[in-house]
């Protein structure tokens, strides 16, 4: 059956048709639909792990059991993941285990652009790279035989452009291989140094049988068109030579992107005037040509950073590009924001009002560094908010709390923790709960009391956690309450032994929440202060020196209300 | 034929996803090679939004850039506005003429432009400029903008009314089907 299926949809599919029946994933943008649609077959069991490194070793848990597994993640989560993946390098696979990594050029929603490319090489693993949502679903399948016939973890790349544009696919049935039999086996899979040193010679002799495999594999292609330019690339980027340049140069298309061949290489080199590498962020099959001593033309001229276009392709090759039309006028920008009724706001604002140092993580939460509220200081990664926060008071720091989501604090936040109690630090952190995993599309997680499916689920007890990890001091605010924020917080602060604040309210986009009537602003009693703008609620505005409430946004949630000194914002609450 | 490009453009929660979705749904049904871009993550909280939509005999690129849109569909015109030099020569621009504060409007850092429409025509720009979310709400919600700028759109094509209809029916769940046909009929006939 053919159907128009974004490239996430589409590696979902490919599992379901592959037989896969274990997933597992942490949500990650742009790779986050693929388990959210896996978990949508009920032939497939999905779950949201803690972390990616749990997850992989789920997925690789089931591969030793003998059913094929998997596991998603987006290119940041990989780091996390690590661990696992090196190693499994060298132990191989029981059943079948792909690994899809999301790498985000142009960082759509990422803190970092770093290209995962690399992360095959170093750990050397097969990696493929489909170029649309017809190859998500081959490539998934293909990958799984792959994986048995070698006997190793096969991960596949792909990016935004790939994992988030739909294009048609055609769907069969799925089928699903025999269990195979799980075997103990010490040399293969307990990686002791002896073991493992064994284990690394094959590594390498895989490698090798590898790349045989990538000079005449059907993931490799030639398309011959006019001689003068020979292009080799690979995933989007395909897509915009082709779109660019059509029949008028030769493309060698790479579905394979570690290991790469040599000979095929050389061959389309030897039959083209000028090699062109074009490929996103770093220069790995550029290099690779410059190894086989070809001339070739890459990040010379084309960036190591952002992502590519059709233009940008066009215009870095010579040829003339429609720059478009325009109007003289500066637009003001459109950032991201924090929603209307956000129970992150009162938090922020508190924050922001005693010029608190906040060192900051991951999530919807990281809006709060935007101004109006502009209380944040630092984000890295996962976690790293809580243990950097124990490092800078180490250090002298002072002012300070760290403020993580509760699906982050899960996620890795937890571990700081455990040095901070461990190590009695002064420290506050603040986890803002709001019941779900906001920024990657409301995913449950082990906070939330439901899984994958929204079926019950077991639920983490955050204060008893925090209590059990050694932590005495544990309050829970309600952050609409910015009278009980600030009080807390001071009295947080001043403690001098490790506390945690629990910031709690679920999110407003949430199904289970109902929004409260609109709140009112009664322009008469309204002295254009402007106090109530400094929360930076999208609801809000000034018009005629007077506050104007947008009524479709307001989800009544009475911050505002608690900093206007004229009774001008009034609650519609019955 | 050659591929044509259509851009929605808006504010993250204006249902962008979805009338991007519909779009894809009825150009594979006419039989065409579709490819439809979406943003997904940040962005979709408030801040301005694009989805990408590409039909023909063969589409490569799933993204759409400057000076190649055939129409560019704005759920808001400030967002129209900024999306301007994607509009290809004889390109059509259809906007809602609803106005949505940026935060640094709100913050009062900048003014929101006044005469949108206008100055895009002078740019040299086709619009087709309705109140949107007047007939959205007429139809029964604010949020059916969305639909009713599909129903916009539906007036530049030869699908037939069945087309449309199949792919409404695939792509909005059942309780909210009435009122979006009706915001479709609404905004098709302004």
């Amino acid at each position: 059956m053919k159907e128009l299926l974004l490239g996430n949809a589409a590696i979902a599919r490919g599992l379901y048709e592959a037989g896969c029946s274990v997933v597992s994933s942490y949500p990650g943008t742009p790779s986050t639909e693929i388990t959210e649609t896996a978990s949508e077959y009920d032939e497939i069991y999905s779950e949201w792990a803690p972390n990616e490194k749990v997850a992989m070793e789920v997925a690789f848990g089931a591969s030793l059991a003998g059913v094929r597994s998997f596991t998603a993640m987006k290119h940041v989560g990989l780091n996390v993941a690590a661990d696992p993946l090196f190693t499994i390098a060298y132990t191989g696979v029981n059943a079948g285990m792909v690994i899809v990594v999301a790498d985000d050029p142009g960082l759509h929603s990422s803190q970092n652009e770093q290209d995962s490319r690399n992360y095959a090489i170093a750990a050397k693993l097969p990696m493929l790279e489909p170029a649309d949502s017809e190859e998500c679903l081959s490539y998934t399948k293909y990958a799984y035989e792959l994986s048995e016939l070698f006997d190793v973890p096969v991960m596949i790349r792909t990016s935004t452009r790939i994992a988030h544009s739909q294009s048609i696919v055609e769907t069969s049935d799925r089928v699903v291989p025999d269990t195979k039999e799980y075997k103990k086996d010490v040399a293969k899979y307990v990686m002791m140094p002896a073991a493992a040193k064994a284990r690394h010679r094959i590594v390498e002799e895989r490698l090798e049988k590898l790349r045989q495999l990538a000079e005449d594999s059907f993931l490799n292609r030639i398309e011959m068109g006019d001689t003068k330019m020979g292009i080799i690339t690979s995933g989007a980027s395909y897509q915009y030579v082709k779109d660019i340049f059509g029949e008028s140069v030769s493309v060698l298309k790479l579905g394979m992107v570690n290991p790469l061949p040599i000979k095929l290489i050389q061959d389309f080199a030897s039959r083209v005037d000028k090699l062109i590498v074009v490929e996103e962020l770093d220069s790995i099959i550029e290099n690779h040509c410059r190894k086989l001593y070809l001339e070739v033309t890459g990040k010379d001229v084309f960036p190591l950073v952002d992502e590519f276009s059709p233009n940008l392709i066009a215009n870095l090759l010579g040829l003339e590009v429609n720059e478009g039309i325009s109007m003289e006028e500066p637009l003001p920008q459109r950032p991201p924001v924090m929603c209307a009724g956000c129970p992150h706001r009162g938090m922020f604002y508190t924050l922001n009002k005693k010029g608190v140092t906040v060192l900051g993580d991951i999530g919807c939460y990281t809006l709060g560094s935007m101004a109006p509220l502009s209380a944040m200081d630092m984000t890295i990664c996962m976690g790293a908010s809580v243990s950097s926060l124990h490092g800078f008071n180490r250090a002298g720091g002072k002012n300070s709390v760290a403020v993580i989501g509760d699906s982050t604090f899960v996620h890795t936040g937890i571990n700081g923790l455990i040095d901070i109690a461990y190590n009695g630090s002064d420290s506050t952190v603040i986890i803002v709960d709001n019941s779900t995993t906001g920024m990657t599309g409301h995913q449950d997680n082990p906070t939330t009391g439901y899984d994958i499916k929204g079926e019950p689920a077991g639920k983490i007890d955050l204060e008893a956690l925090c209590k059990a990890l050694g932590i005495q001091r544990v309050r829970v605010v309600d952050p609409y309450d910015l009278d009980q924020c600030s009080r807390v917080l001071d009295e947080e602060m001043d403690a001098l032994e490790p506390s945690v604040i629990i910031s709690r309210r679920p999110c407003v986009l949430l199904r289970s929440v109902s929004a409260k009537p609109p709140i009112s602003a009664d322009e008469d009693k309204c002295s254009g202060c402007q106090l109530c703008m400094d929360i930076g609620c999208p609801a809000i505005s000034m018009k005629d020196n007077k506050t104007r409430i947008d009524a479709t946004l307001c989800t009544g949630c009475k911050v505002c209300i608690q900093l206007c000194n004229f009774d001008a914002l009034v609650s519609n609450e019955v | 034929m050659s591929t044509k490009n259509i851009m929605v453009v808006g504010v993250g929660g204006q249902g962008n996803v979805l009338a991007s979705k519909l779009l894809g749904r009825l150009l594979m049904n006419e039989g065409f090679d579709t490819k439809v871009s979406e943003v997904h993550g940040m962005s979709q909280r408030g801040g301005s939004v694009v989805t990408y939509v590409r039909f023909g005999e063969k589409v490569y690129s799933p993204v759409i850039d400057k000076g190649q849109a055939d129409f560019i569909v704005a759920f808001e015109l400030l967002e129209a506005s900024r999306w301007l030099n994607h509009l290809a020569e004889n390109g059509q621009i259809l906007t809602n003429t609803q106005r949505i504060d940026p935060m640094p409007v709100i913050t009062g850092a900048m003014e929101y432009p006044e005469n949108l429409v206008e100055k895009m025509q002078n740019a040299g720009a086709k619009v087709d400029a309705i109140d949107a979310l007047s007939l959205a709400e007429e139809a029964g919600s604010s949020r059916a903008v969305n639909i009713v700028m599909m129903g916009r759109l539906s007036n530049y094509f030869d699908f037939s009314e069945a087309s449309w209809n199949e792919a409404l029916l695939s792509t909005i769940p059942e309780r909210y089907m009435d009122m979006n046909f009706k915001a479709f009929a609404l905004g098709k006939n302004a």
